[in-house]
């Protein structure tokens, strides 16, 4: 599993001139808010089009400026969970998890509906509407969704800062089984130390647009068990 | 409820199939329109917005009369679209449903954008993100979100529609049987010695149907309003 991240792009005031490579199964970006974290994956998505960057999953080039190779946002099989997670209001949570899958190649599909929907404990919701959810399930609901999008890299924005302490105690361990069960790469976006101290094996950090440091930790975390 | 003439009842069958041939007509120019005025940033697009909101503001029997020149049999489209597709609008139904359709069009345009405008563009991406192309986005997600809107415009163009009288009466005249509508029916019956009764029954259906009309669409809207919010 690898991941390059190049990208420059000036947004307003800000210039984002950040660049990465890890081989981490699951890096985290940190940094205070406004140190560009959520631009970066937004380039990787393709939702930031940037003036300069380079972005390769797994040997996979998503974008490459230089080359002139831009793949559309629908074609990266980037899956993206918001921090507000983003549901269909008009849909079901059924209809909002089976949205990405019916626009996902067949060979390419990975995870079965049912996989999913036990591993993040969905089965109580399907038949409800979004607005029936509270902002645990939803964010349960988002990653199911992005999940089942059979992604090749999966991108998590701050998922649980819009939760209170409860919901957030609440919705780890799904993460922490996601972790362990998602068959690509993810980025977690963060600005919260414990968070990443108990998911990540690598660590981005950003602070100002610019990456400062990488630590890519060889030795597994304690609460990270390889498959 | 007092028996209809013969003639009111053609008259009144003419105004609901002109009014829904005129609305059918508008709405995909309409979504088009709107999706333009609300999404995109080009020189001209305050033009664009005043042509589509001039038929609100001009007299309709000026909008009436530029059809006819355009749309008349030696107007330059008008006889283009004769001697291509064998289409004649002047003088006949389908020349009183395009003068409806271009009445009722501001009302149906501007209500589609500001629903438009209200959609969270942050769904769309999250759709893209989830393999939809853009085409899909529109058709999964931002149609669905935009419909009630979609509802309320087509509804007032309808209303519009079936209350025009101006442009029609000065496009197409007032042919019983071919043009005559119910607004210019009751004009006829203003018209002639001991009309009176026959001006008040149609007032009384053009009331009935207008306010059913309006009624059924805030209610349709309202529910699919609530169907598209999740709730």
């Amino acid at each position: 599993m690898s991941l390059e991240v190049k990208a420059l792009t000036r947004l307003g005031d800000f210039t984002l001139d950040a660049e990465f490579a890890t081989d981490g199964k699951i890096t985290a970006i940190f940094g205070p808010s406004g140190a560009g974290k959520t631009s970066l994956i937004n380039v990787i998505a393709r939702l930031i089009e940037p003036e300069r960057g380079r972005v390769a999953v797994d040997g996979a080039v998503l974008l490459d400026t230089e080359r002139g190779i831009d793949i559309p946002a629908h074609r990266r099989r980037v899956g993206y969970v918001f921090q507000e997670s983003r549901l269909f209001p008009h849909l079901t949570v059924k209809q909002n998890l089976l949205y990405g899958r019916w626009f996902a190649p067949h060979e390419l599909r990975q995870a079965s509906f049912d996989e999913v929907t036990e591993l993040l404990d969905l089965g109580p919701l399907l038949h409800r509407g979004t607005r029936q959810l509270s902002g645990g399930e939803k964010q349960r609901v988002a990653m199911g969704r992005a999940l089942l999008a059979s992604p090749r890299l999966l991108l998590l924005d701050e998922p649980l800062s819009s939760l209170d302490e409860a919901r957030k105690q609440e919705v780890m361990p799904f993460l922490e089984r996601l972790r362990d069960h998602a068959r690509m790469p993810i980025v977690y976006v963060s600005h919260s130390v414990a968070e990443v101290e108990r998911l990540a094996n690598s660590v981005v950090f950003m602070e100002a647009g610019r990456v400062t440091e990488i630590r890519q930790d060889s030795t597994t975390p304690p609460l990270l068990n390889e498959q | 409820m007092p028996t209809l003439t013969p003639e009111e009842l053609t008259a009144i069958k003419l105004s609901l199939r002109v009014a829904a041939v005129a609305t059918l007509f508008a709405l995909p120019f309409g979504v088009a329109i709107a999706l333009v005025l609300a999404r995109t940033r080009f020189y001209g697009r305050a033009l664009l917005n005043a042509l589509v909101l001039l038929p609100l503001v001009l007299p309709p029997v000026v909008t009436g009369y530029v059809l006819l020149l355009l749309f008349g049999k030696q107007g330059p489209i008008g006889r283009w679209l004769y001697d291509s597709f064998g289409i004649v609008f002047a003088f006949r139904w389908t020349g009183a449903a395009l003068a409806c359709a271009i009445m009722g069009f501001p009302l149906l345009v501007r209500a589609i954008q500001l629903a438009i405008e209200a959609v969270d563009t942050r769904l769309e991406q999250a759709a893209s993100t989830l393999g939809a192309s853009r085409p899909w986005v529109f058709l999964t997600v931002t149609l669905p979100l935009i419909a009630p809107g979609i509802i309320a415009g087509a509804i007032l163009c309808f209303a519009r529609a079936m209350g025009e009288f101006g442009a029609t009466i000065t496009f197409v005249s007032n042919i019983p049987g071919e043009t005559q509508t119910l607004p210019t029916l009751i004009y006829t019956f203003t018209q002639v010695p001991g009309g009176d009764a026959g001006a008040f029954r149609l007032t009384l259906i053009s009331l009935a149907i207008s306010l059913g009309a309006i009624l059924a669409a805030e209610g349709i809207a309202q529910a699919v309003g609530r169907r598209v919010r999740g709730q």
